[in-house]
């Protein structure tokens, strides 16, 4: 997309870095009210999570009087993390400002960064429940990595570009739908996984024994725990973009429309995985990596394939 | 047609890596089926017109492989009342990575020996030499002698899609033949089994052993 | 020549600073000083004249020969960017180490080794200098051995200990074993050039006699750098070691094999695409394991030891890169794999150097080396902690530390081939960069844990609750290392000069600078990772002001619902390492002593787990075992008594002075 004016230019990086920001409590939202609906109740309305953060955010802030300066750092690295992510990839079909061979990389790593504060936050608290969360956290994070990395490679192979906008931005050619659509897969996987879904964990229940994410964040309170949730309805929306991007939504080139278009498609996804939730069960802990490596195997038949 | 077939082949290779780790029976054995129905829409697309006798055989086939064998292997895992669970001598995530491995390789090595680069190429030779593979692992890493069954199934059909290469030259009926004698093997098997398991009590492959006097 | 023979004046202080302490009093404190003050000379003169090889040099590189020696074999030293370039860390990491042996071996509360550490310290430090400027087989060994033996003394510094006797003995056999396979690489070397000095083979050598020189490099070089299954004495003698020579051991020693690899494979012409793909692969064995062997570990040292394994996969990750891009004629794949290589050289001397110095200061402070036994330091320990977690942000590779840098170097190398249109089935090789992806995962997971346990929480022990800071002499180098972490990380631009001049000797092409230039995002980089930087910093701040406007109340942990929580049910690092060690069980096949309580009242018991050595260390002591039965019959040679050894090596030196006028007439009959 080629901005010709000064302005034109300033005004598309703001929609890229400011609608997310604004869009993103929707999702979780969107998801609640799709798993309210299949069990036949009403549910929270879709500005749920908005009026969530707002409340915490004026809510006092209790802190365990065994941690230190990492229990701050946690949360807010997790959103630091993620708001560096979204000027790094694209959304939608509107290209990311910030650009360079080898972002990829970046991205990945920022993830990881992100991991490392929350998890060390866990265990700052000197609590066995969060030392269990992070534990898991930091494990099937492991497997579900070389997911990530897999499907990425597809890209590179067929966009023959190391940066997010053009591997991710690329079209579809002959022999790329079927890798594509395995890392699409296999992304989702990931997804259901780094946002804390059934079948992978389960973001309702308070059954503290089975939970990866939930648990890691049982004492941040007040701002902080505004924090943890708004990073990870960020963090829900650009992995949906994420895998939208390896289906390849339609292109406009009115950034409007686009814009419209790539929040229908994220609802979309949403709803989908609000289904996958109403109607699957969680599986047991020690299934987990099994489902993570197979989505990691996906990726990786499908790089295989792409190279042909 | 060749992306249809491609498209199945594919998934045909992903359900190999699926059955390989998988935990239940239930699904160990809706997995085959599925399988099964897939491979047997291939000879349709493959052939130049669609004779009424292929088209036959390929119903027979469907019917045979996607509803009759797994519904006998359902009957005797209820009558046998043996541990829904597959008994793995190595670990499901190690089998399927083994398996993933393997089809790597076949992939590879099929895309860069045979001059068969090229996006619109099929994927026959791999996805057969896969499920053959798939067919011999579940056949040595597990004990049961359910998921035996089951294992030669695998391997049948990786032979199946291999002979949708020579289509062309072997009657199809051929292929028909061999199935026949499968599903006449798997008859005879469940049957024993039955007797086996009301006999000992147990269907562990490992203690057959004692049967040998 | 003038830049070498600072050089060697500079290693030359090293070598004496110890020797003038021997003559003090074992608990006077001028010995120390004079040691440390001498060093630190040595090594800021050494490390100016590094950089000023590795910035400015132009032209032919200075070279230098001493016969003052041995008058018939002289000594060749050259100072060439590569050489410079392995040589900078030894000089900043030996001054770093002596400052804070000031702190943590401190004369009176080691009266007894302290005078003897610092001697052999100095030896050690020069050695590995003398090797990086060797250009003759002679010097190059003569070098090596000084360092090995010295690195020998260093790591029995606490012979009183039975297992660090152990230890040390185990590494005197490996450095001997990696000696003479370097005795017999330059023998085969002098036979295939003519020469000792090391100069590139003739291209009519033949592969047979490359790969022979090869293979001896790979294997010669790889005892010294820990590759598997050649590391088994790395782990013990990192632990035993005080902390500041596991530092120099992991941080410089490694890369010293590392050194000579790359140095070897300079003097062969046409490396095959196959060594470049073997090298890859012990690359990802190593690194994979490492870091799996790594996080089974309870000793904080130990575990430290199997993450250099880890790093060391790494930098042959990115050498192996390197040589398919060599093979095959790709240059960006090249330059992008041996940059890596040699940044993460670096890095990884920078960033568990630091490491080490903060184990060492929590061990100096606790008096145990067990993670499971530690716990909540960070409140007593601030200096140490949050350098610790600088350390372990940079090991993970996390932006915008230094390790990141070289790690994406090594990513892009990886990339490539599968971007590229023309690279056939090398594409392949990118499937490498999900095990360095995971690797980078488990990584983090790792140092999640050691922080976490060790730093965070509450006190697991009476003494974990008990510690103090450590001197300013032991903070004040680490401060050193963390802040060049975060130079190199922060502004990547600093290490473009000199690593492209190290890489263009490794490549012998010209034009590498503008190659690397054009490969790597130097300036985005750079502007992204400093603003990070400020971000960070920025939020810092504003979470300080505006805790001043919210409600903040203080509490005990939420323990749901459970109101008699205690530091001893905390996740331990065992625990938490739990999942990972068991989903990778079937290599590390841990171990478990005692029984599992039973029952609705179980009474005390004792449970303790362990990870095994590597299955080869268990063949290893299989051989052994074997070779003892074997020499049974010989056993009566060996009694222990010196006068008989002396009077073996008279017997030796008789034989062979007599063996030399038949030698010549056995020559003459032979037609030579």
């Amino acid at each position: 997309m080629l901005h010709t004016t000064t302005p034109q230019l300033i005004l598309s990086i703001a929609t890229h870095f400011l609608v997310p920001l604004a869009i993103a409590p929707l999702f979780p939202g969107i998801i609640n009210k799709v798993k309210a609906a299949m069990a036949g109740r009403r549910g929270p309305p879709l500005r749920q999570p908005y009026l969530d953060i707002f409340k915490l955010l004026r809510k006092t802030l209790v802190i365990s009087n065994t941690t230190t300066w990492i229990f701050f750092a946690g949360p807010l690295v997790a959103v630091g993390a993620m708001l560096a992510v979204e000027l790094l990839i694209p959304i939608g079909s509107s290209p990311a400002p910030i650009h360079f061979a080898g972002d990829v990389i970046l991205f990945v790593y920022l993830f990881a960064a992100a991991r490392f504060f929350t998890t060390s936050a866990a265990l700052d608290t000197g609590s066995s429940f969060e030392g269990m969360g992070a534990a898991r956290e930091v494990s099937f994070a492991v497997v579900s990595e070389a997911a990530l990395i897999f499907s990425l490679l597809i890209m590179i192979r067929f966009s023959s570009g190391l940066s997010l906008n053009t591997l991710l931005l690329a079209p579809f050619k002959q022999g790329s739908v079927g890798p594509r659509l395995m890392a699409a897969v296999g992304l989702f996987v990931f997804l259901l996984a780094e946002t804390s879904r059934v079948p992978v964990d389960d973001p309702d229940t308070h059954l503290e024994l089975t939970m990866i994410h939930e648990v890691m964040v049982l004492d941040h309170s007040g701002p902080l725990l505004a924090a943890v949730q708004y990073a990870s309805s960020l963090r829900l929306l650009i992995l949906i973009n994420l895998v939208l991007l390896f289906i390849g939504p339609p292109h406009t080139g009115i950034p409007i429309l686009s814009w419209v278009l790539f929040i229908l498609e994220a609802s979309a996804t949403a709803v989908l995985v609000g289904i996958i939730e109403s109607v699957m069960a969680r599986l047991p802990l020690r299934h987990v990596p099994t489902l993570l490596a197979a989505a990691a195997v996906l990726s990786g038949l499908g790089f295989i394939l792409a190279l042909r | 047609m060749a992306w249809l077939v491609n498209a199945i082949l594919t998934m045909v290779l992903l359900l190999n890596l699926f059955l390989l780790s998988v935990s239940r029976m239930k699904s160990l054995i809706s997995g085959v089926a599925l399988q099964g129905i897939m491979l047997s829409i291939l000879p349709l697309l493959l052939v130049k017109e669609v004779d009424p006798l292929i088209l036959i055989t390929a119903l027979v086939t469907a019917g045979i492989k996607g509803w009759t064998i797994p519904r006998m292997l359902d009957k005797a895992l209820r009558d046998v009342r043996i541990k829904h669970e597959v008994e793995p001598l190595i670990g499901f995530i190690p089998s399927m990575l083994i398996g993933a491995a393997g089809t790597a390789a076949a992939l590879m090595m099929t895309i860069h020996a045979s001059g068969l680069h090229h996006p619109k190429s099929l994927l026959v030779i791999p996805a057969s030499m896969s499920t053959i593979l798939t067919g011999l692992l579940l056949l040595t890493t597990r004990f049961k002698a359910l998921t035996q069954i089951i294992g030669y199934l695998i391997l049948e059909n990786g032979i199946y899609i291999f002979g949708m290469l020579l289509l062309a030259v072997v009657p199809f009926l051929v292929e028909l033949g061999i199935l026949l004698d499968l599903f006449v093997g798997i008859f005879v098997v469940c049957i024993i089994l039955n007797h086996i398991h009301s006999a000992f009590a147990s269907l562990d492959t490992r203690r057959l052993t004692s049967l040998k006097e | 020549m003038f830049p070498l023979i600072l050089l060697l004046g500079a290693a030359l202080l090293l070598m004496v600073a110890g020797t003038l302490g021997l003559a003090a009093k074992a608990r006077a404190s001028w010995g120390q000083m004079s040691a440390t003050a001498l060093t630190c000379l040595g090594g800021a003169l050494g490390a100016a004249v590094c950089l000023d090889v590795l910035l400015f040099l132009n032209g032919p590189a200075p070279v230098l020969t001493v016969r003052a020696v041995y008058p018939n074999w002289p000594l060749h030293f050259r100072l060439d960017p590569l050489s410079a370039f392995f040589a900078l860390p030894v000089f900043v990491m030996a001054a770093a180490g002596s400052v804070y042996g000031q702190g943590y071996w401190n004369e009176r509360r080691h009266p007894r080794t302290g005078r003897r550490l610092r001697f052999f310290y100095g030896l050690f430090v020069a050695g590995m200098v003398l090797v990086t400027v060797a250009d003759d087989g002679l010097a190059f060994i003569m070098a090596w051995e000084i360092m090995a033996l010295a690195s020998f003394f260093l790591i029995a510094t606490e012979d009183q200990n039975p297992a660090c006797r152990q230890a040390a003995w185990i590494y005197f056999v490996a450095t001997h074993l990696a000696t003479l396979l370097l005795m017999a690489l330059f023998a085969l070397l002098h036979a295939a050039s003519g020469s000792f000095l090391l100069v590139p083979l003739p291209a009519a050598a033949g592969w047979k006699i490359e790969t022979a020189l090869f293979l001896l490099a790979l294997v010669g070089f790889g005892l010294k750098a820990g590759i598997m299954p050649l590391h088994f004495w790395l782990p013990g003698a990192h632990a035993q070691a005080p902390s500041h020579i596991s530092a120099l051991l992991s941080g410089v020693l490694l890369k010293i094999g590392i050194y000579g690899l790359l140095r070897i494979l300079t003097l062969l012409p046409h490396p095959p695409a196959l060594w470049g793909v073997m090298v890859l692969i012990l690359g990802s064995i190593n690194a994979l394991l490492g870091v799996v062997y790594a996080l089974g570990q309870h000793d904080m040292k130990r575990l430290l030891a199997y993450h250099s394994i880890e790093n060391i996969g790494i930098i042959l990750m990115g050498l192996g890169v390197a040589m398919i891009g060599a093979a095959t004629d790709h240059p960006v794949w090249e330059v992008l794999g041996i940059a890596g290589c040699l940044l993460h050289v670096w890095n990884h001397a920078l960033f568990k150097s630091l490491l080490f110095f903060s184990a060492g200061s929590v061990i100096s402070a606790a008096r145990t080396r067990q993670i499971d036994a530690l716990g909540g330091l960070a409140r007593h320990m601030a200096w140490s902690s949050n350098l610790f977690l600088v350390g372990a942000l940079a090991i993970c590779g996390l932006p915008p530390l230094n390790g990141f840098v070289s790690e994406l170097l090594v990513y892009l190398g990886l990339f490539h081939p599968t971007a590229g249109k023309d690279s056939g089935i090398w594409a392949l090789i990118s499937a490498d960069a999900v095990i360095l992806a995971v690797v980078g995962s488990l990584a983090v997971a790792c140092f999640v844990k050691v922080y976490g346990v060790v730093f965070l929480g509450s006190p697991r022990t009476e003494r974990a609750a008990k510690v103090h800071e450590s001197p300013g002499s032991m903070i004040a180098p680490m401060l050193l290392l963390a802040g060049l972490c975060g130079l190199v990380g922060v502004f990547p631009l600093v290490v473009l000069v000199p690593l492209s001049h190290a890489a263009a000797v490794w490549m012998g092409r010209a034009h590498v600078q503008g190659m690397l230039i054009r490969a790597f995002p130097w300036g985005t980089l750079t502007v992204l990772n400093f603003s990070m930087v400020v971000v960070a910093v920025a939020i810092f701040y504003l979470v300080r002001i505006s805790r001043r406007f919210i409600p903040v109340a203080s509490a005990p942990t939420w323990g749901c619902g459970y109101s008699a929580t205690g530091s001893r049910m905390q996740y331990t690092g065992t625990s938490f390492a739990g999942i990972l060690v068991g989903l990778w069980s079937w290599v590390l096949r841990p171990l478990a002593h005692g029984k599992t309580p039973i029952g609705l009242f179980p009474k005390p018991i004792e449970y303790e787990t362990e990870i095994p050595p590597f299955i080869t260390d268990r063949a290893t002591h299989t051989l052994w075992h074997y070779i003892k039965l074997g020499t049974r019959p010989i056993r009566w040679l060996q009694q222990g008594s010196v006068q008989q050894y002396l009077f073996y090596m008279l017997a030796a030196v008789v034989v062979l002075l007599a063996l030399i006028p038949f030698g010549n007439l056995f020559a003459r009959l032979w037609g030579h």
